[in-house]
Formats: structure tokens, C-alpha cells, sequence
């Protein structure tokens, strides 16, 4: 698949006969009334998280649209309750280490699938597609007794991490996609120049695919942001290996009455998303199309 | 020589990860089906007894079957549907495609957890979601806390998350020659006939690809229907203990979350394993579906 996203001018109908000008109008008219309409459907459950947030806690039970009165203090007993600021470090932390050892393991077989030729290279591949489409539940009950009966570093985020260093499928698929689009010939120029693999990769390789890697790592640090299995079978036991993710239910659990406490945690959970997209929405969009999988 | 050692040498994180996280879990696994292990007690072999105990005794794994098969026709098929729907909308609107874009993409990023406890609120039974209905007078159902709407809840969030699919589609759709519409136009082909003999089979491969991955997609949807249950049952729990997954009524359980249930709270291993096997197996039959079927959309080749 190639990546056609960047075309915003490009238009889907031809220019019309004079004679359906009317019909043009009319169709110009509905389509935007449904867009306009839709994309107000999807903006209301943030606005209905947002406002709760700052709502008094009897006011956030029953239903009310919009506050008596603004109440911004819950957000700062969000930022007070024990533990809220160690979630953030472990979320930041796993996504953080996790990204750039992901990066880094998964380029190297990137390269090897894409620019080699070799026999197995087809199963190979094809054992990164199973390994990317293997539900995480299948093989958990084994890697569970080996990471905390074995080695005993169940009650941290080390089991999570640790196997970021060997390569992540979904990245390493995505990664070779983008590194098939790359012309043959210059690393071609660079062997016959002398070149070595090691330098080749990080002089010729590294330069020309960093937007597939920003857009590798963007989706990696977000998926790892997002994950609630992994921290809710490791990190469960002890709540310092908590990340916001986990923490987050276990809050809406410890504040079961209090809503707008539980949407002013979860809009701080949601906020680091929504700032990085913003930053890097051409990469994302990117991303989706070049693979057309789930982050 | 020094080819084929550096072939090995690029590739060795991924077949080592390949070894230790894949090829050691799933053989373990297979034989933890055959096996009663309490994970603290030794493992004892006894046959087939956990394979009989999952198929004939187990009174979740029939229901999460059916729950799973539920996902797979209801919430895929919408989903490509609706993905298409807004595709189509967004590629057709001229001004302002980014800001559409944006928006209908952002929620597909929202973490799981948090997006699905945005929908809890909007949808608990005095939300409001429930005052909108009642206002226009509507009944209103009670959503994650009734069986027959927990499901039909799960798909609405699923529906706010449309952005991957929205994105594939768009790019399919400006993909479509214009030459074609054009022809078709002079023909005197409607919209309705333009989508239907130019659109769908130019876009078909996608359709293909999308269902398949929602397929796979839909055997692994856990934390969604987790969260939600566990939060719409309104349990007090604390300190990493969680009630039994499924709430209300078994009717949000899925085979992921029976699993973990067995896996981690009843700590039957053996039973876990079946389900695992079982999954695998599916799993697996989809990717090679996927693979041979997707025309070269998801190819081993170069």
C-alpha cells in the first residue's frame, strides 16, 4: 500500500453540466448538514467529560449539562491523590523506554525483510504478520509463570519492557512497508563505495526512512500509553508498577460516587494524547495508511 | 559468508523474540492444556480432562463463544459499514476536510480505559445520554447494566473509535480513477449506481482487508468490555482485586477476558490453556485468510 493521504485538493466528482447546478447545491447542502451534524456527535462526549469535570459532586450524579458551579479544584485533588503523579512516571517511563528499544530492535529486521534476499524470507514474514495478529491472552499464562515464578520480577513493568528489546511485530511490519517504497540503487552506491552494513544503516537508511520511524515510534509510544492488559497482569500486585491506564479504573473504583473526579482523571489521562497528535497528525494519518492496522 | 552472517545478525532480535515470546509460550501452553496446575502446586498430567471440563462443564465458554461470534457480525460489519459512511462524507467535503478529519480521528487515539469510562457515564441510567432520551421521549434503555444493551453499548464506543477505518477508506476512495465517475456521469449513472458499480468494486479489496483485521480485531477485544463491566457494576474493588469479567449477566464476556478469569483469578491453568489453544487456532486461520486473501494487501512478498 502506498500513502496517498497527502491530496486535499484533489476532487472526487467531475465539474458538472449547468443543468444539475440545482441538484449540486442541494447535495452540497445535505452533505454538510450530515458532516456538521456527525462531527457534532463526536465532539459531545468530550464536551460532556469536560464540563463534568468541573462539577460539584452532588451536581455530577444527576445528569445536569452544564455546571452551577465551576469546580477546578477537582482536578487538583486528582493531582493529590496518592499515587497519581507515580502512574504518570510508570506510564511515561513504559512508553518512553519501551518506544525506543522498540525502535531500535525492530529497524534491524526491518531492513534484513526488506532489502535481502534470502531463503525463508516469506516465512519469516509471515511469522511477523502471526506474531502481530496473535491475541496477547493466548500466550499470557506461561509468560506469567516464568516472569514471576522464574525470575520474580512480577509487581513491575520489567516484563513488559524486557521483551520490547527483541522486536516488535506490528513495528518491524510497518517499518518494512515503508523501507520496500525505498529505491535498491543507494544502497547499492553505498556498498560499492565502500560502505559498511553498520554505517550503511545509520548514514543512508536512518536519514531516508525517519518519517516512517517517527511514525513506528508515535503509534509504538501510544499503544504502550494506551495498554491496560500488560500492566493489569504484572503490574497489578503493586501499585508503585501502576500506569494511569491501570490506575485509572482502580481510581473510578476507589471514587465510585464521584464522577467528576473520575472524568477529571480521565481527561489528564487523554490530554497527552490529544497534545502529541496535534503535533504530529501528518505522521499519524501517515501510519494508518501505510499499514492500515490498529495501533 | 559475511552475507549471510550479517542476514542473521539483523535478524537475530526478531528471531530470538520470535523463540522466547512465541514459540515457548504456545508450546507451553499446549501442554498446560493437558495438565491440573494451580501455579503452586507441581503440574500434574491427566489427558483431556481440562479439554472436556471446557467443552461440556464450563458454563462461560459456550456464551463467550457466542458473545465473540455476536462482535464478529454485529460491531465488524458496522464498523466497515460506518467506516466507509464517514470516508465517503469526509472525501466529499471540500472545505474543512481537515478539521472533519481530525475529529472523527481523535477518539480512535483515546486510551481504551478512559474512552470506555467516558461512555459509562455518558450511557448510565441517569447520564446524560438517558436525560436526551427521555426529554423526546424515547425509551431508555439502561445500557451497560442490561444484558440485552451491554453489547449494542460496546458497538456505539466502538463506532466513536471509526479513525483507523475512516483513514483506509479515505485514502481507497480517492484512490478511484475520476475518469471513471466521468464516463459514468456522461452515461447518466446516478450517485447510488456511481457507488455501486464503481466505488464498491474499486474499493473491495479494502472492504476485504478491514473485515478481516476487525475479525481478528473482535478475538482479542478485552479491555473495552473489562472496563466497562467492571465499572458499570458499581463494585467497590481496590488493590488489583476485580470482580468476575462479564457484567451484566455474562453478556460483555469474551474469550480474552475468560482467559484471564481462569487463568488469573481461579488460577485453573489448564482450562486457561484450552481457551488459549482454541483462540490461537482461530487467530491463526484468519492471518492466513488475510494473507492469501487480501490481494497483496498484506504480503509476504516483495
Amino acid at each position: 500500500m502506498t500513502t496517498t493521504m497527502a491530496r486535499p485538493d484533489r476532487v472526487v466528482t467531475s465539474a458538472p453540466p449547468k443543468t444539475q447546478r440545482r441538484d449540486d447545491v442541494l447535495v452540497w447542502i445535505a452533505t454538510h448538514a450530515v458532516a456538521i451534524g456527525l462531527a457534532l456527535l463526536f465532539v459531545l462526549p468530550i464536551v460532556f467529560l469536560l464540563l463534568t469535570s468541573v462539577m460539584s459532586d452532588r451536581q455530577a450524579l444527576d445528569g445536569s449539562f452544564w455546571p452551577t458551579t465551576w469546580q477546578w479544584s477537582n482536578y487538583e485533588h486528582v493531582f493529590r491523590t496518592p499515587g497519581f503523579l507515580v502512574w504518570w512516571r510508570n506510564s511515561l517511563v513504559y512508553a518512553g523506554v519501551g518506544t525506543a528499544l522498540t525502535l531500535v530492535s525492530s529497524l534491524f529486521p526491518a531492513i534484513a525483510l526488506a532489502k535481502f534476499r534470502f531463503r525463508g524470507a516469506n516465512l519469516t514474514m509471515f511469522l511477523v504478520i502471526s506474531m502481530m495478529m496473535l491475541p496477547p491472552q493466548v500466550v499470557i499464562v506461561p509468560m506469567y509463570v516464568v516472569w514471576s515464578q522464574d525470575l520474580g520480577l512480577s509487581g513491575s513493568l520489567w516484563p513488559l519492557i524486557i521483551p520490547l528489546a527483541f522486536g516488535d511485530a506490528y513495528s518491524i511490519f510497518l517499518l518494512r512497508q515503508f523501507l520496500l517504497t525505498l529505491p535498491d540503487e543507494v544502497l547499492d552506491a553505498a556498498s560499492v563505495d565502500g560502505c559498511g552494513e553498520l554505517r550503511k544503516v545509520w548514514h543512508v537508511i536512518v536519514p531516508m526512512a525517519r518519517p516512517a520511524l517517527v511514525a513506528v515510534g508515535l503509534f509504538q509510544f501510544f499503544a504502550l500509553w494506551n495498554d491496560y492488559f500488560g500492566p493489569q497482569i504484572y503490574a497489578s500486585e503493586n501499585p508503585n508498577a501502576w500506569t494511569l491506564s491501570y490506575g485509572l479504573e482502580t481510581f473510578k473504583s476507589a471514587h465510585h460516587s464521584n464522577w467528576n473526579l473520575t472524568l477529571a482523571a480521565t481527561a489528564l489521562v487523554m490530554l497527552p494524547v490529544v497534545v502529541v497528535f496535534f503535533f504530529a497528525q501528518r505522521a499519524f494519518v501517515r501510519g494508518v495508511t501505510l499499514t492500515g492496522v490498529r495501533a | 559468508m559475511a552475507r549471510r552472517l550479517t542476514i542473521v545478525g539483523f535478524l537475530s532480535p526478531l528471531l530470538l523474540g520470535f523463540a522466547l515470546f512465541f514459540v515457548y509460550p504456545l508450546c507451553a501452553t499446549v501442554l498446560y492444556s493437558f495438565e491440573h496446575y494451580d501455579q503452586i502446586n507441581p503440574a500434574e498430567w491427566v489427558g483431556l480432562q481440562n479439554w472436556s471440563y471446557v467443552f461440556t462443564q464450563n458454563g462461560d465458554f459456550w456464551p463467550a463463544v457466542r458473545n465473540t461470534v455476536w462482535l464478529v457480525v454485529v460491531m465488524v460489519s458496522l464498523r466497515v459499514v460506518f467506516g466507509i459512511g464517514v470516508g465517503l462524507l469526509v472525501t466529499s467535503v471540500r472545505r474543512g476536510r481537515g478539521i472533519y478529519r481530525t475529529i472523527f480521528y481523535l477518539p480512535y487515539l483515546a486510551p481504551p480505559v478512559a474512552s470506555t469510562l467516558v461512555f459509562v457515564f455518558l450511557l448510565n441510567p441517569n447520564g446524560p445520554l438517558d436525560r436526551v432520551l427521555r426529554a423526546v421521549g424515547l425509551p431508555a434503555p439502561s445500557w451497560f447494566n442490561d444484558p440485552a444493551w451491554s453489547k449494542p453499548a460496546l458497538v456505539l464506543l466502538s463506532l466513536w473509535g471509526i479513525g483507523d477505518l475512516m483513514v483506509i477508506f479515505m485514502a481507497a476512495l480517492l484512490d478511484v480513477p475520476v475518469e471513471q465517475y466521468e464516463a459514468a456521469q456522461l452515461d447518466g449513472a446516478g450517485a447510488i449506481r456511481r457507488f455501486r458499480y464503481i466505488t464498491l468494486p474499486n474499493i473491495q479489496p479494502i472492504i476485504l482487508f478491514s473485515a478481516v483485521t476487525g475479525v481478528i480485531a473482535a478475538l482479542q477485544y478485552y479491555t473495552q468490555a473489562f472496563v466497562a463491566g467492571q465499572v458499570a457494576s458499581g463494585v467497590v474493588t481496590g488493590g488489583g482485586t476485580v470482580v468476575e469479567p462479564g457484567y451484566p449477566n455474562g453478556s460483555t464476556l469474551t474469550l480474552p477476558q475468560l482467559i484471564y478469569s481462569l487463568g488469573f483469578q481461579h488460577f485453573d491453568t489448564g482450562a486457561a490453556s484450552v481457551i488459549a489453544v482454541v483462540l490461537f487456532v482461530v487467530a491463526m486461520a484468519c492471518t492466513v485468510g488475510l494473507v492469501r486473501g487480501s490481494g497483496g494487501l498484506v504480503s509476504t512478498r516483495r
